[in-house]
């Protein structure tokens, strides 16, 4: 009698087993070369710096405090830490824009590439990823080149007549978003491809011809279909915009920090480890969280069950 | 005939001997773009050592990857503020350096120097100083001050950049407001505080691309190193190089071999040859730094000879000083200000 | 895969989309004619325009340097990139079409910390990890950095594969399965072609990402491992010149050599077929 259930049970352990199995190559180079060696981190978060650089083994909670209120300099009162809050804000602000202007010239060019004949799609593909074969330096000074004051769009908009001074672009929030944008494309394009080239086009097309809306087409043949393309694009366009820190400086001028700069500075000049520490599994804590509301919400997660 | 023989088996036997006594490799740890190609290929032949460069971008990656240790590195190249460190925690070896062959030509003011007394660690690498690059065509003025950036004139507002240079920038605004280096008094650090938040709006940009961007004239005035300077200069003859009257820094690398070199011998043979005076003047030309090598100078290109930049002018070297780090709570200080500045 | 090109799909609708995508397509590309412009300056600067030359290519392929940076880059990317890729294939086949279990949010999570953390962070923690099997092993070759390299890239490449996988049609796999195929050859004849374009995608950013990698190549390197990136790196203070755009031209004349092979190999296969 219980026969038959027990065998389901057992097909679906074995089944289990084989995921983790499957996984087990991932999560390993994972644990040993990236995030197992962030315990050493978390550990730091709550020793004392060292007087130049590195820890001194002496427990110490005052990094994470610094984290969260600041000792005023001059007084010693201590206060919510406006400033980190004012940078994080920043960053994140960044990263939001970032995301969604990916998203608006990243979905219609994997569209592009998704409806190109089958033969020609990877070469299309590869056109979006070359422009990364150069250095993320070089690359932002030439963009650079083309938006400063004697740079290639003024030059042509001076000549052309339509303006006669030259526009202030660079050192600007639009440029730091331009460059952003521009670095951060390929992870859009690329996963949002992933997903629509596995739509049915004649679909889309049946749709149409039962005189469906083209809002409803999109929302109800489209969407579904490109769901999965567009989370995956944000997680990899949003939480790598939260450390950046290239393009802000070398297009924005680096006058204003972003969370990148601020961590750095800690093991870098500051010479304050744990409280970079401290910062930095902050930071993972509210992202990480943030992940797992975004993809709970967004439904994408794998955890519905497909079959 | 056989006298040429017998030459050519001489020199190929001192060769040999010479590659006896310096078999192998050099692995060399220094900063980025640094390094005259030159210079190595010369050191390569004569030793018959093959030398392996690997760069660095600070002081603070360098201190800590070497001490981790175990990345293979026999020789780094780590700034004055920061050699005290090295020499404390151990990290270097005592290789009598002031006793070395060539140690005769460093300079008198460089062959004692607080950082390392009698030379016993380090060989002097290049030398500059953090002052003010101003282009005239944009402002003529009196610029031997870091008022420049700090409360610029009307023709330089929303022109100048700050190199994020922490210790350099707030040692420039201490100085400023007539504290001392690593000053620890609260009123003088609120004032330069002060200086600094109120100045940035006169700021376009706090980053490192100067040569490039004064050039081109995105910048008119920068905090800046002399070299960097300089090369400014030789692409645009009106941008100039200025001591601050308020004082300003020294800063000098050194060339040291660390604890765990695997090649000893070599890498003392590269301190050696390093203060010799063409050997240091190919280091100047690669870089546009001064060395601090007597009669050096010989050999260096035209245009660095006596060159503004690379010579402190007599009536402003007793503004001048070693750039030190300071103790860990007034570098907190610090870091807070800086992170106010830029929040 | 159906070829679209005929049907009646009313394109006309769409055309806004091959207009932002042409735009998109251009924008990309006016950066990199800039740069492949100045690799051809006489002048120092990498901005300021004075004449035509090819110096900086004789300087950029005589400078040992380089050279080997650029290799090793090549290098560190390509295995990096296959083996966080295979890995990462791996991964999203197990997360994906399935019911909850245990741990599966979990492991969901765990890929996608990579990205979460600072490179800094991961740089300091690595050094100190990396450095003390340095000094146990002995061995301070190249693997470290494949290693690290790749465990950062996975979620790049998982990501894209993933999303290709979910809510796709596992007919086919079933219909192989009762079909009495053995896992293996499922997965290699119906599973891998179905998620091939996910592959591509998630290899092609998983190399990029790598070859651009700065911060932790920085911490993780040991003597004589310079990549291209942490050999620019110098090159902020000191400024750059010209000779890293020719390299960086190099780099794209042989991106543009493999696009030209894949799409003659591509196009051979097809006939073939």
């Amino acid at each position: 009698m219980s026969a038959a259930p027990d065998l389901i049970t057992r097909q679906i352990q074995r089944d289990i087993r084989n995921r983790w199995l499957l996984s087990l190559p991932a999560l390993l180079i994972i644990l040993l070369a990236a995030t197992g060696p962030l315990l050493i981190v978390v550990v730091y978060s709550l020793l004392t710096p060292g007087d130049y650089g590195d820890v001194k083994w002496v427990f110490s909670t005052e990094a994470w405090v610094s984290v969260f209120f600041q000792r005023d300099m001059f007084d010693d009162t201590l206060t919510p830490a406006s400033a980190h809050l004012s940078i994080f804000m920043r960053s994140v602000n960044l990263s939001v824009m970032t995301t969604v202007f990916t998203v608006l010239l990243g979905f219609p060019t994997a569209w592009f590439i998704a409806t190109r004949p089958a033969r020609s799609r990877d070469l299309w593909l590869f056109l979006i990823t070359i422009p990364f074969w150069t250095n993320i330096l070089i690359r932002t000074y030439a963009m650079l080149e083309v938006i400063r004051n004697e740079g290639l769009i003024n030059t042509f908009l001076m000549r052309s007549g339509l303006i006669d001074k030259p526009l202030q672009m660079l050192f600007t929030d639009g440029a730091v978003l331009a460059g952003m944008v521009y670095t951060c494309l390929p992870m859009m394009v690329l996963p949002i491809y992933a997903s629509l080239e596995k739509l049915d086009f004649r679909l889309v097309e049946a749709a149409y011809d039962l005189y469906a809306t083209p809002f409803r087409v999109l929302t109800k043949v489209i969407l579904p279909i490109v769901k999965p393309g567009v989370v995956a694009g944000s997680i990899l366009v949003f939480i790598p915009s939260l450390g950046a820190y290239v393009v802000p400086i070398l297009l924005g001028g680096g006058k204003t920090m972003m969370v990148g700069n601020l961590i750095g500075l800690q093991f870098g000049q500051g010479r304050n480890w744990p409280l970079g520490a401290a910062l930095s599994i902050t930071l993972m804590v509210v992202v990480m969280i943030a992940l797992l509301a975004y993809v709970r919400y967004s439904g994408g997660k794998g955890a519905k069950a497909h079959g | 005939m056989k006298t040429k023989l017998a030459l050519a088996l001489t020199g190929m036997l001192l060769a040999s001997t010479g590659l006896a006594r310096a078999d192998g490799e050099l692995n060399i740890y220094n900063w980025g773009n640094y390094t005259s190609p030159e210079m190595i290929k010369k050191f390569e032949e004569k030793y018959k050592v093959k030398v392996t460069i690997t760069d660095y971008d600070s002081n603070d990656t360098a201190l800590a990857k070497v001490r981790q240790g175990g990345s293979g590195f026999d020789i780094a190249v780590p700034s004055q503020s920061h050699l005290p460190i090295w020499i404390a925690e151990g990290l270097v070896q005592e290789t009598d350096v002031g006793k070395m062959e060539n140690a005769k030509n460093i300079m008198p003011e460089w062959s004692n120097p607080d950082f390392d007394p009698g030379r016993k660690y380090s060989a002097p690498w290049l030398w500059g100083t953090v002052g003010v690059v101003v282009n005239t065509d944009v402002y003529k003025g009196p610029a031997d001050s870091w008022g420049i950036l700090f409360d610029p004139p009307a023709e330089l507002k929303g022109k100048v950049n700050i190199v994020p240079e922490m210790s350099d920038i707030l040692y420039a605004a201490i100085k400023y407001n007539g504290g001392k280096l690593c000053e620890t008094d609260k009123a003088i650090l609120k004032k330069a505080r002060d200086t600094l938040v109120n100045a940035k709006p006169n700021w376009v940009a706090m980053e490192y691309g100067t040569i490039e961007k004064m050039t081109a004239g995105d910048f008119a005035a920068s905090s800046d190193w002399n070299g960097s300077a300089f090369r400014q200069r030789l692409a645009k003859p009106s941008i100039h190089y200025f001591y601050p009257k308020e004082g300003f820094t020294y800063w000098s690398d050194n060339v040291v071999v660390l604890k765990d070199a695997k090649n000893l011998e070599n890498a003392k043979l590269f301190q050696n040859f390093i203060m010799d005076p063409e050997n240091a003047a190919m280091l100047s030309a690669f870089a546009r730094y001064a060395n601090g090598i007597t009669g050096s100078e010989p050999f260096m290109p035209a245009d660095m000879k006596g060159a503004n930049e690379l010579n402190v002018p007599a009536d402003k070297k007793d503004k001048a000083e070693f750039m030190r780090l300071c103790d860990p709570a007034t570098q907190e200080l610090y870091t807070k200000i800086w992170t106010e500045l830029q929040k | 895969m159906a070829d679209h090109r005929d049907t009646s799909f009313d394109v006309r609708r769409l055309g806004g989309f091959t207009f932002i995508a042409a735009l998109t397509f251009f924008a990309l590309y006016v950066p990199i004619a800039v740069l492949v412009v100045f690799a051809f300056n006489a002048g120092e600067s990498i901005s300021d325009w004075q004449g035509l030359s090819m110096k900086w290519f004789a300087i950029a392929v005589t400078d040992a340097r380089v050279i080997d940076a650029a290799v090793r880059s090549m290098v560190i990317a390509v295995s990096a990139g296959i083996i966080a890729t295979a890995a990462a294939t791996l991964a999203a086949i197990a997360t994906t079409r399935t019911a909850p279990y245990r741990g599966l949010s979990a492991k969901y999570a765990f890929i996608n910390l990579p990205l979460m953390v600072p490179e800094i962070v991961t740089g300091v923690a690595l050094l100190i990890f990396f450095s003390r099997l340095k000094i146990w092993t002995g061995y301070s070759g190249l693997g470290y950095l494949i290693a690290a390299h790749a465990a950062f890239c996975i979620p790049f490449a998982y990501l894209p594969i993933r999303a290709r996988l979910e809510n796709m049609d596992d007919t086919l796999e079933r219909a192989a399965a009762d079909l009495y195929a053995t896992p293996l050859r499922a997965f290699r004849h119906v599973t891998l072609p179905l998620l091939w374009p996910g592959i591509i995608a998630g290899f092609m950013l998983a190399f990029v990402i790598s070859l651009d990698d700065v911060v932790i190549t920085e911490f993780v390197k040991s003597g004589g491992q310079d990549t291209l990136p942490t050999y620019m790196l110098g090159q902020i203070r000191r400024g750059t010149t010209p000779a890293l755009n020719a390299i960086s031209t190099i780099f794209l004349l042989f991106s543009v050599l493999a696009v030209t092979i894949m799409f003659l190999a591509d196009g051979k296969r097809s006939k073939d077929q």
